[in-house]
């Protein structure tokens, strides 16, 4: 099961963060700063796997952004790593060519689009257009539902 | 800023997200939030009622603002009156405030709990999706006790639509998994199977995971998956990469799933069934295969997911361990990654290959690669690389390649990175220790291990050598001589100098002959390290001096005059002053006999398993080293140990995580001191009576008869360290929380706790406790069959330097697992005689230790965790209660009845129960509390 998945930029900013085990926000602050710290310091050509305390962690970077995710003992690194590339392309597809800007101002799209694809650390629904379906269906509903807005919220100012 | 993509934009939040994106400095970026936070504040507070729209911007923005790291401490009420917004994102985005920032207010948790039952029942199933989603994520006790009924009925009911079955899947997974009590296994468990062959490819991926953790714990109920699993792996496996459409990835047919199958099947033994082991072994054979041929496509991601196949598929067949050829194909092709030109094939490789050594069938195959494996552990550019293939070589090592594998390792250890020296040397110890064949060379390797890595080399390491070198007199003249002419060098580790005086303190007379080696020769070698070294140090070499005079008369003057200099025997260390003198005393007013007996060789250590590998073991965390491993050690050291009673029989301790289990000798050569760790209480000290088997006897447990009858409070206190606990049981399971403060304000590093009872039972800590700080460590407690003895907790740091050291017995008693059980005056007395067996009955008189207050005794017997029961004993003074001890093999029912004399200040405490040693371990513990 995963435990937890980490996006972060090349400068070691946390863009999105998600935790499939009850941490308290002390140590969800430390395992992020030491794992950041880790996987900057290695080099490009470096494998993508290594271990950490009792997990394993498998990172790949994309552009400027860093997926990171932690997985117990007895999981398939490969596959993890799979994931990490289908969560790539479900963002990709989503947003058009994806880019770290996209997640920084629509970080709550991210995190729907992540529970549709996994939950509870498993994989929920591996099929990209099943998961796109789900997400398209809810911002479908979210543009019926859109009231007219005040000419200060239209510039911003609230 | 960039055009928000799609949606609605709330375009508040872009401009603010853009605003802190252009702050130029930390300090500008929190002011810019707290501005934020004070508008945001205000609206909520205003007299206006805030729409839905406005209510989801400003939560969000919130949300926000907890994510770049800042703590957030209200809005959410607000993300609470989202949860029942009718509108889809409005709710949207209350869960995922509620999902990432939830807490434990319970007031809270009730109204989030409403939310997600009304959208459970709303039968609108994007609305129950969000609920099972928000569910899963949160995953607390709490949602557990409201919906761990609900959510397998949604799982299994006909109409539920598949994007619901699946999220209710992966929800209840989450349940078992943070409260396996309070999932019920029933009759949708069978139904649950039957998912395997669900049309909905996503439904199955989604349900498998969960079916896996439940065959896991009931393996028995589940096991017609296997059968299942099979077919709907064979139908994968066999299918064209277009016929599953969207579920191919990269022309790879359902990986993700096709994993999870095999992971499934590991969760079991090989079929039984001829014909579905038949489909299962074609099945592995077409994943072998299709390793050998050209890839459909040049891309990382096809060869990733259909080699994440072939790994999974190869872990299968090593867990079966029963088909040679499979075995033997799946080294194979492990060793062909070994020489693959992607990194990460490699790692797995080396990886899978390690596991793959230990079959008695491919062990042979895997040494082939030998050459291959030191050469990684050579040129290989990444450390972690290299790490795998250290363990490779650990793993494949046997009697007529250790020379060869540890001679490598040594030398890699020359160049090795620092992060892995330590765990390196442990290595190089145990396999050196393990197929030792001469002594001699078990000796120079040890050594060299300290020559070349001194600082690495940890206590356990040089404990080892002198316990081998005691128990073996055929390699103590040999040793003498090495570690004489290892002293020569110049500038030498200091644990060579301890080793050195230890052995030559109880061996020296074998080299005494050889002039060039005379007493005094040695004595001087000896003594001209002496001032370099630390305290610890100079205290075994002061021994190692008396020890001198006894076997050589002719140095005692020498020695004499030594001991007495102002810089020993007026030494600022407590210590070093007290050998001193009282060494000086004993050598001049002693005979010859009373020396002669008093500083007698060291006696055989008692044999026992390698304090190295217990430390490796806990280097690595529980699982790293194999129960094989394990008693293949406990076999081994005990040829190098010459004959000595076995420990008890591994295999049982290994699988039992009760507390009453033994230790696995882990505790047995560790050092215990209760007193900050001075030289006093260096281990292998030539004075200290029995050597370190007798340290378990200063287990500390003051405060373990304190936690009785109640769940919280401070375990343990020192000048150091603050040790709290705070526990709670349930039927036969309970959970124990422990915070280790550090009181003071310099750092404890290397912190490291060990539990005595193997198993799943804890989690590492972190191994560096700040001062002033606190940590906290859960333990998981299973109750397997009735104990008396409490585990123990062994605690290791270092503080200042000093390597502190303190065991303590964690008050896990029998009557934590205890029922109340509520009967009238009839029914106690009718079990009161059915319990009328001899053996069944204990009793005790004893006087009162405390105050014979009737409320604070009634306090003390609930805290116990019976029922008292009233209006049940004709004697309205006495106590009697009931109650049902739960543990997993077996229930017991226990009676007690407690009379108090007050004017004797006595009690006579009698309790009765269906097993017999459950009565007295239950009359002990509470003949102590009152």
């Amino acid at each position: 099961m995963m435990q937890f998945m980490l996006l972060f930029s090349r400068q070691g900013k946390l863009r999105l963060q998600k935790w499939y085990v009850p941490l308290s926000d002390k140590e969800r602050k430390k395992i992020s700063r030491d794992l950041v710290q880790t996987i900057l310091a290695r080099k490009p050509k470096m494998c993508s796997f290594l271990e950490w305390r009792d997990l394993k962690i498998v990172y790949k970077r994309y552009a400027s952004l860093y997926f990171c995710c932690a997985v117990e003992d007895q999981d398939n690194e490969l596959i993890t790593l799979e994931i990490i590339h289908r969560y790539v392309e479900l963002l990709d597809k989503y947003f058009g060519s994806v880019c770290e800007l996209d997640i920084i101002f629509n970080f709550e799209k991210a995190y729907f689009i992540l529970d549709e694809f996994l939950l509870g650390g498993e994989a929920q629904e591996t099929s990209k257009k099943n998961v796109l379906k789900a997400i398209e269906q809810a911002d479908l509903l979210q543009e019926e539902a859109e009231a007219p807005r005040s000419v200060l919220e239209e510039i911003g100012l609230t | 800023m960039p055009a928000v993509s799609k949606g609605d934009g709330m375009r508040g939040l872009a401009v603010f997200i853009s605003d802190i994106r252009n702050c130029k400095s930390k300090e500008a970026e929190i002011k810019r939030i707290n501005k934020e936070l004070a508008n945001i504040r205000s609206k909520f507070k205003g007299d206006k009622a805030l729409d839905g729209y406005s209510k989801k911007k400003y939560v969000c923005k919130l949300l926000f603002i907890f994510l770049l790291g800042h703590d957030i401490d209200f809005g959410h009420m607000e993300a609470v009156n989202l949860l029942s917004s009718n509108k889809y994102t409005e709710k949207q985005i209350g869960y995922l405030f509620i999902s990432v920032l939830v807490n434990s207010n319970s007031e809270l948790i009730r109204l989030i709990n409403n939310a997600i039952k009304n959208d459970l029942s709303s039968r609108n199933p994007t609305f129950m999706c969000l609920a099972l989603h928000c569910i899963a994520n949160v995953g607390s006790r709490e949602m557990a006790e409201a919906f761990a009924s609900e959510i397998p009925r949604i799982l299994v009911a006909g109409d539920t639509m598949d994007s619901v079955k699946q999220s209710a899947a992966l929800c209840l997974l989450r349940l078992y998994k943070t409260s396996p009590d309070l999932v019920l296994m029933g009759e949708w468990t069978s139904r649950v199977v039957h998912l395997l062959n669900d049309q909905h490819m996503g439904v199955v991926t989604a349900a498998i995971s969960l079916i896996t953790c439940l065959s896991q714990k009931n393996p028995d109920e589940f096991k017609t998956c296997v059968s299942l699993a099979v077919s709907r792996l064979s139908r994968i496996v066999s299918s064209a990469s277009t016929d599953l459409q969207d579920y191919t990835y990269y022309f790879v047919p359902a990986p993700w799933l096709s994993c999870k199958l095999l992971r499934l099947l590991q969760c079991y033994p090989p079929p039984e069934d001829g014909a579905v082991k038949g489909r299962l072994v074609e099945c592995l054979e077409t994943i072998l295969n299709k390793a050998q041929e050209p890839p459909k496509s040049k891309k990382v991601q096809h060869s990733n997911a259909k080699n994440a196949i072939l790994f999974e598929a190869i872990s299968l067949i090593i867990h079966y361990d029963s088909e040679p050829n499979l075995l033997v194909r799946a080294c194979n092709q492990l060793g062909q990654f070994l020489q693959h030109r992607e990194t990460n094939l490699r790692y797995l490789a080396l990886e899978s290959m390690c596991t793959l050594a230990s079959s008695e069938f491919s062990h042979e195959a895997v040494k082939t690669h030998i050459e291959t494996v030191i050469n990684a552990l050579k040129t290989e550019r990444d450390v972690s690389v290299r790490q795998r293939a250290a363990d490779l070589l650990y793993a494949m090592c046997d009697r007529s390649n250790a020379k060869q594998i540890v001679a490598e390792m040594l030398s890699y250890l020359e160049t090795a990175d620092y992060s892995i020296r330590e765990e390196m040397v442990l290595k190089v110890a145990i396999l050196a220790e393990k197929y030792a064949v001469d002594y001699s060379w078990y000796v120079d390797t040890i050594l060299n291990l300290i020559r070349i890595a001194g600082d690495y080399v940890s206590e356990e390491v040089w404990y080892r050598v002198i316990q081998i070198v005691i128990n073996r007199d055929d390699v103590q003249g040999y040793a003498a001589k090495t570690v004489f002419e290892a002293l020569q060098a110049p500038a030498c580790h200091e644990n060579m100098v301890k080793v050195g005086g230890y052995i030559l303190g109880e061996f020296g007379n074998l080299i005494a002959g050889d002039p060039r080696s005379s007493p005094l020769v040695q004595f001087n070698l000896l003594h001209s390290k002496f001032h370099l070294c630390s305290v610890p140090t100079r205290a075994l070499l002061l021994s190692a001096y008396i020890k001198f005079i006894n076997l050589f008369p002719e140095t005692k003057a020498t020695i004499q005059e030594v001991l007495r200099c102002d810089s020993q025997i007026r030494n600022s260390d407590v210590e070093l002053q007290q050998r001193a003198v009282e060494y000086l005393k004993l050598s001049s007013i002693a005979s010859t006999d009373v020396l002669a007996t008093v500083l007698e060789e060291m006696p055989p250590f008692p044999e026992r398993e390698s304090s190295i590998l217990a430390k490796l073991k806990k280097k690595k965390g529980p699982g790293a080293v194999s129960v094989t491993e394990l008693e293949d050690s406990k076999r081994e050291s005990g040829e190098l140990n010459g004959a000595g009673e076995r420990g008890p029989d591994p295999s049982v301790m290994a699988s039992t995580p009760s507390p009453s289990a033994d230790l696995l000798g882990i505790r047995s050569a560790a050092p215990v001191s209760n007193a900050p760790a001075s030289a006093g209480s260096l281990l292998v000290d030539v004075f200290s009576e029995a050597g370190p088997a007798a340290s378990s006897g200063a287990v500390n447990d003051d405060g373990f008869l304190r936690f009785v009858c109640k769940n919280n409070g401070v375990l343990f206190e020192n000048q150091l360290l603050q040790i709290g606990i705070k526990s709670e049981y349930r039927q036969n399971l309970g959970r124990m929380y422990l915070f280790y403060g550090n009181k003071t304000s310099v750092q404890f590093a290397s912190f490291t706790t060990t539990v005595s009872c193997p198993g799943e039972l804890h989690k590492p800590v972190e191994p560096l406790v700040e001062g002033g700080a606190q940590i906290q460590q859960v333990l998981n407690i299973e109750c397997l069959t009735d104990f008396s003895d409490a585990p123990l907790l062994n605690i290791k740091f270092r503080y200042g330097g000093a390597l502190q050291n303190l065991t303590l017995k964690l008050p896990v008693t029998i009557n934590k697992f205890f029922q109340p059980t509520e009967m009238a005056s009839q029914d106690f007395f009718q079990r009161w005689k059915q319990l009328s067996q001899p053996q069944q009955e204990a009793q005790k008189i004893f006087k009162a230790n405390h105050s014979m207050d009737t409320e604070v005794i009634k306090a003390k017997l609930l805290g116990l965790g019976m029922a008292l029961l009233d209006n049940v004993d004709p004697n309205p003074e006495n106590y009697v209660c009931a109650g049902v001890i739960q543990t997993k093999s077996q229930q017991v029912g226990c009676l007690l009845r407690l009379e108090p004399n007050a004017q004797a200040q006595m009690y006579r405490l009698t309790l009765r129960c269906s097993k017999d040693s459950v009565s007295k371990r239950l009359c002990e513990l509470l003949a102590q509390q009152f």
